[in-house]
């Protein structure tokens, strides 16, 4: 069934825009990934960066007005979702994508019994009949390491704590064995002993069930130890594409060295914190160049006012900016002093 | 001077709280109890809880906090941490225990003393959204605190309010706009400007980057440390974040249901936790490093936190404790000075066995230990 170079999804040149009062708002614009099965694709970025609406719109879920899809492709599994009618993307979203969301306090429904949400998703998209999706869903809620399943599974939403809820979610999107899962900021709001167990158990189920996964997030530390490749976005734009070994190692752009650098390593001593100065872009007013050029500590004239290219530095490694090249050849350089 | 937590709770301790020399804030056995009914005959009557319900949200915290120094507190959600640091202030109001600062208990002022002494203790909260009224300009905010404690006045003030804006990096221009016109780095520093606009001694920052994008935590973080360092600052603070917690603190203070669990030097608590849950939480940290990802062994807990309401006896942590034997059930671990300044509470481990790990299977040395070894050194 997969495509014939091994990618479950490809997305070309994909651009999500909002038609708002001040002006339109380029959330997405002009990016491109791959993600081969059974792979985990981090994506990393502060808010307004795009990485939410990138995967809002890969299941079709942009409120419109005033988003829109402009242009673009989304090949899942060779087939472009954005050509599908609304009932196809039905059949797709929720039974081969799944999705969990960041906050699981508001995505359970309140009046309904854990029973019933799971029991939903595989009676829908698998047809199974209510005592089978019964039984399924106390499966799923014991593989998702909930404890006591077969009672709990008669719970309301507010009975279960944040973990147990974020848990729930899991079972949920797992129920129909999804190929592809996305995981919009699974523990941000979650205390870190649970983001350590609910990290620890996607890892697990990812390799049971071979499931991608596509893992947003603004935590570069969630995302060194669980994805395959990263991208790193910024205003919208893909600043930065590498592995995920390489893109720590060696990376090549302002930002993205920036980002690393301004987060609290607790393993090591160090001195006063690097900061990226100024503010988050706003979106719907940027300048005419490099979106990061106000805030970059290294900004020539080329930058403010010509739109950098997206330098392609080795097989798998990209990077947007005028002096990608130098940045990288110098992250090599720094690699070497350093013994690690 | 000695800046640990000290054992005994009944000594009347603090001599030189606040003096050249002692600790500026001294808290003892300070309690916070949220009565939440049940157990009276009506409650029977009516259906309701036929126990009384308790959240002991603080509970017996006894810590010393250091002229000049960030004292890093930190703990999951629900352990109690913003509950001490609002009772330290009297924002909430403690049960029992005392807070002392220049040899007064702030737990027992009352009116015009307690305003009087508030001024040199401040906060910063976590959510910059909800802590600035909407409908007062940057102006008035941060002029505020001027007014109630009349420190300056009509062009005098302008003029304050123009300097502290400008100390935490905002143009002096802002003072006639509203809150909503900035983002939530921009507001954090008015939270800021409005904290220091008293001439604080002591601020507790309550999340102060919990809210905030990466790049921005940054800014603000370097800020806080560079106000520390002009104005000889001393801070309390709280978050969840233990990244942020090593990168700002001198010392750490680790909280689990309303107890402090472990206190040491930040360096030290990070490269060498000896209580179980620290170590938990130390290495659930995720590294921005995937080569040590790759390598490390993770501890992960089991289960969640327990409710405060009538939380589990003996060690409060036991019900996770991978190291928990039948008497962690039983006995309330003390903290116990475990190595030169590190503090722990666990009665499996001990100044001669302080690694938990090499404990013989079974054994609390600290049980043994606690009877003979003595903590007067206040």
């Amino acid at each position: 069934m997969s495509s014939s170079n091994g990618n479950l999804l490809e997305i070309k040149d994909l651009r999500t825009y909002f038609e708002l009062e001040e002006g339109t708002v380029k959330a997405v614009d002009g990016i491109s990934f791959e993600l081969k099965r059974g792979e985990t694709l981090g994506i990393v970025g502060e808010s307004g960066s795009g990485k939410s609406v990138t995967n809002l719109s890969i299941i079709r879920l942009i409120p419109s007005p005033p988003g829109k899809i402009v242009s673009g492709e989304i090949i899942f599994d060779g087939q472009d979702l954005l050509l599908l009618p609304e009932s196809e993307v039905r059949k797709i979203r929720g039974r081969r994508i799944a999705m969990i969301f960041q906050d699981p306090m508001t995505s359970l429904n309140p009046f309904m019994k854990i029973s019933g949400q799971l029991m939903e998703m595989t009676q829908l998209h698998l047809g199974y009949d209510s005592t089978r999706a019964y039984e399924h869903a106390v499966k799923m809620l014991e593989t998702v390491g909930i404890p006591d399943a077969r009672a709990r599974v008669e719970n309301y939403p507010h009975e279960f704590s944040g973990g147990m809820r974020q848990r729930v979610m899991i079972a949920m999107a797992l129920s129909c064995e999804p190929e592809l899962l996305i995981a919009d900021e699974p523990t941000t709001a979650l205390d870190v002993t649970i983001q350590a167990q609910i990290l620890e158990l996607i890892k697990g189920l990812k390799e049971q069930t071979g499931t991608s996964v596509i893992l947003i997030t603004h935590d570069l530390g969630v995302v060194a130890g669980m994805t395959d490749h990263l991208i790193v976005m910024y205003a919208g734009k893909v600043f930065e594409q590498a592995p995920t070994r390489e893109l720590f190692a060696v990376p090549s752009n302002p930002y993205t060295k920036g980002l690393l650098r301004s987060v609290p390593d607790p393993l090591t001593e160090q001195g006063a914190l690097y900061q990226i100065p100024g503010l988050p872009p706003d979106v719907a007013h940027l300048p005419p160049g490099c979106p990061f050029a106000p805030r970059c500590d290294r900004v020539q004239q080329i930058c403010r006012e010509e739109y950098p290219p997206f330098v392609q530095l080795n097989r798998d490694h990209h990077s947007l900016c005028h002096f990608a090249r130098e940045i990288y050849n110098e992250s090599v350089a720094e690699r070497n002093v350093v013994p690690t | 001077m000695n800046l640990e937590p000290v054992q005994s709770s009944n000594r009347v301790a603090g001599q030189n709280v606040g003096q050249n020399g002692g600790p500026l804030l001294a808290i003892r056995d300070l309690k916070v109890h949220f009565d939440l009914g049940g157990g009276t005959t009506w409650d029977k009557l009516v259906g309701g809880s036929p126990v009384k319900r308790t959240v002991k949200a603080v509970d017996g915290v006894t810590l010393d906090i250091a002229r000049g120094e960030t004292l890093g507190l930190v703990g999951e959600s629900g352990c109690g941490k913003s509950t001490l640091g609002r009772a330290i202030l009297r924002l909430t109001e403690p049960t029992s225990g005392q807070v002392l600062y220049h040899n007064r208990d702030l737990a027992h002022l009352s009116g015009r003393e307690l305003r009087e002494h508030r001024r040199h203790l401040q906060i910063i909260f976590q959510d910059p959204y909800a802590s600035l009224n909407p409908r007062m300009t940057v102006g008035q905010i941060v002029g505020e605190p001027l007014e109630t404690f009349r420190l300056a006045q009509g062009k005098a003030a302008e003029q304050r309010v123009q300097e502290l804006l400008e100390t935490v990096g905002l143009s002096r221009r802002f003072i006639k706009r509203y809150p909503h016109e900035f983002s939530g780095g921009q507001r954090q520093r008015i939270g800021i400007a409005r904290a220091l606009a008293v001439d604080p001694d002591f601020i507790v920052a309550d999340e102060p980057i919990s809210a905030l994008d990466v790049s921005i935590q940054a800014q603000i973080m370097n800020l806080l440390e560079r106000l520390q360092r002009q104005k000889n600052l001393t801070y309390l603070f709280i978050s969840h974040d233990l990244r942020a917690i090593r990168h700002v603190s001198d010392r750490v203070a680790v909280m689990y249901l309303g107890k402090l669990v472990e206190v040491a030097d930040a360096a030290t608590i990070y490269r060498e936790p000896l209580m179980p849950y620290t170590k938990a939480l130390i290495s659930a940290v995720p590294v921005p490093d995937p080569e040590v990802e790759a390598k490390r062994q993770r501890i992960v807990l089991e289960g969640d936190v327990p409710s405060p309401i009538n939380p589990p006896q003996g060690c409060r942590f036991h019900t996770r404790c991978p190291f928990a034997i039948q008497a962690c059930k039983e006995v309330v671990p003390q903290l116990v000075e475990i190595k030169p300044k590190h503090w722990a509470a666990c009665i499996r481990i001990s100044r001669e066995q302080p690694h938990i790990e090499n404990v013989v299977p079974g054994d609390a040395p600290g049980l043994r230990e606690s009877n003979t070894s003595h903590y007067t050194s206040y």
